[in-house]
């Protein structure tokens, strides 16, 4: 019977968490076709800034960076703005997460609805916004006459994984958020930090040798090379980076989820 | 097999407490930074305020009850709504509701001031837990009912707050729900839809709904309820018909 509670016989929260998020996936598809629709309301452009956001920070480097970068990438604005949009996505995700979180303290003070929705709907706008980025970024391709690889059907796989990390990093900041007023402002250093030893913008190669471990270890440099390698060199990383990939994401997923169910009966009154 | 069967007769109640606690574990000082807790961490210093905000409380309501809560502030009246509701998982003893509890959302919880009232009709059903179809197909009866015909297509900052209260109302108590949660907001919006609420409120304990309600306002609990419970320190003082509690109740504040 689905309108019965007994306590006595509601599931651990690891494991309920997952069946009401199914059951109130109406819900979170309508909090996030919502959140698409406040966030650009009062612009004239609405959405379409979603496609100018990403040119215009592209265009920027581009225009720093081309130079610079000439001889070690061709067609420089293709590299960087695929890097571009798995950065973005990754930010926005995740720091999106802790706000709607706050957002929806008021809700979860007063009535029950799994707590992880507002993690998801955080991260379902940002593949949205993901999805959109990729219309600039095929027109850039084609303008600048990048081929169109067969690489491409692997884009997908790297998406969700990269979505299945985000949301993990994401349900950990956010539980976090609630417990300690100072995470947001650290994560933000962090992430601040991260983008510059990250290869979003520049080749890899100019890190220094002795930098080499870093970017093994680097989760995130490893899912957008997931991501970037289809598309800008037409290929497949090697096994053994998809693999690493893969676990990175279903290990933060794991992790993130342990961490936020295992507190999530606090939230109520902690928020 | 799950719809909702309002007006079952038998007389199990709707709403069984056994024993029920909550505790909330609060450390001691407000820690916010990572720095000092890992600190305290590090030096077992870390304490927990344990605050009993119910303690031991077992109720049973019936089908089609109406019951009020009172107490003093602290008492405990919204932890137990909040217990009937699942927002909080009790820490010892058992809670068992039949039927689908839903709360009447205080101003605005729930809306998106940005957006339409339409939209923020669908939202908010959903958060209720109904389905897209069902909110559709009485999508018209409860803007009459709200009196938001002509605006409902417009942003909700535009509303007033009698407007969006009006709103959120419609919204919750559109689908008979079989426990309806209140607390203290039927004294929102002006005079004429206080009117119109309490009516709704009573066509729901005509239609078999059970009410849990929580108000200061004790005329109210003894003109609405059948019975009461009064509520200090996160004990059940007093269980019994809405008068005699609420007269116990006066003879301790007077």
């Amino acid at each position: 019977m689905a309108d019965f509670y007994d306590s006595a016989y509601a599931p651990m929260p690891i494991v309920g968490e997952f069946q009401d998020l199914w059951r109130y996936r109406s819900l979170l598809t309508l909090l996030v076709v919502n959140s698409l629709k406040t966030r650009y309301k009062r612009s004239f452009f609405g959405l379409a800034w979603t496609l100018f956001n990403p040119l215009i920070q592209m265009a920027v480097l581009a225009i720093a960076f081309s130079s610079i970068f000439r001889g070690a990438l061709i067609r420089y604005p293709v590299y960087v703005l695929a890097g571009l949009i798995c950065w973005n996505f990754f930010v926005q995700a995740t720091t999106h997460s802790m706000n709607t979180l706050v957002w929806g303290s008021g809700l979860l003070k007063r009535i029950y609805m799994p707590r992880t929705i507002f993690v998801f709907v955080a991260v379902g706008n940002g593949l949205i916004n993901l999805c959109l980025a990729m219309v600039p970024l095929l027109l850039i391709m084609l303008a600048m006459g990048h081929p169109l690889y067969a690489a491409w059907w692997f884009v997908p796989v790297a998406v969700f994984l990269l979505a299945l990390f985000a949301s993990g990093v994401a349900l950990l900041v956010s539980i976090l958020a609630v417990f300690f007023g100072d995470t947001v402002d650290i994560y933000q250093a962090l992430v601040q930090a991260l983008f510059f030893i990250t290869p979003v913008m520049y080749p890899k190669d100019i890190l220094p040798q002795r930098y080499a471990w870093f970017l093994e270890l680097n989760p995130v440099h490893r899912l957008l090379e997931l991501f970037r390698s289809p598309i800008y060199l037409g290929r497949l990383p090697d096994d053994a980076a998809i693999l690493t990939a893969a676990a990175w994401a279903f290990g933060a997923f794991l992790l993130g989820w342990w961490a936020f169910t295992r507190k999530v009966d606090e939230l109520a009154y902690r928020i | 097999m799950n719809s909702p069967t309002g007006s079952s007769p038998r007389q199990d109640p709707v709403i069984r407490l056994e024993d029920v606690s909550v505790v909330y574990r609060i450390p001691k000082e407000r820690i916010i930074s990572f720095k000092e807790y890992a600190i305290r961490w590090l030096k077992g210093q870390i304490a927990f305020d344990e605050f009993k905000a119910l303690d031991g409380v077992s109720l049973d309501i019936q089908p089609g009850e109406v019951f009020g809560i009172i107490g003093p502030n602290g008492a405990g009246k919204s932890t137990l709504l909040k217990v009937l509701a699942r927002v909080l998982r009790p820490s010892g003893g058992r809670v068992r509701v039949r039927g689908r509890v839903a709360p009447l959302l205080e101003l605005g919880a729930g809306f998106d001031m940005e957006l339409t009232g339409r939209e923020n009709v669908f939202i908010n059903g959903a958060i209720l837990g109904q389905r897209r179809e069902d909110i559709a197909s009485r999508f018209d009866g409860l803007v009459d009912f709200a009196g938001l015909r002509s605006f409902i297509d417009m942003p909700l900052r535009t509303y007033s707050t009698g407007m969006v209260a009006r709103l959120g109302f419609s919204v919750a108590t559109d689908i008979l729900p079989e426990v309806l949660v209140v607390d203290e907001v039927l004294s929102v919006g002006d005079a004429a839809f206080q009117k119109k609420a309490a009516a709704r409120v009573a066509q729901f304990r005509d239609a078999g709904a059970t009410i849990v309600l929580v108000a200061h306002d004790l005329d109210a609990v003894c003109r609405m309820c059948h019975r009461a419970a009064w509520l200090s320190g996160g004990r059940v003082k007093a269980v019994g018909p809405a008068k005699e509690v609420v007269h116990e109740y006066q003879r301790t504040v007077a």
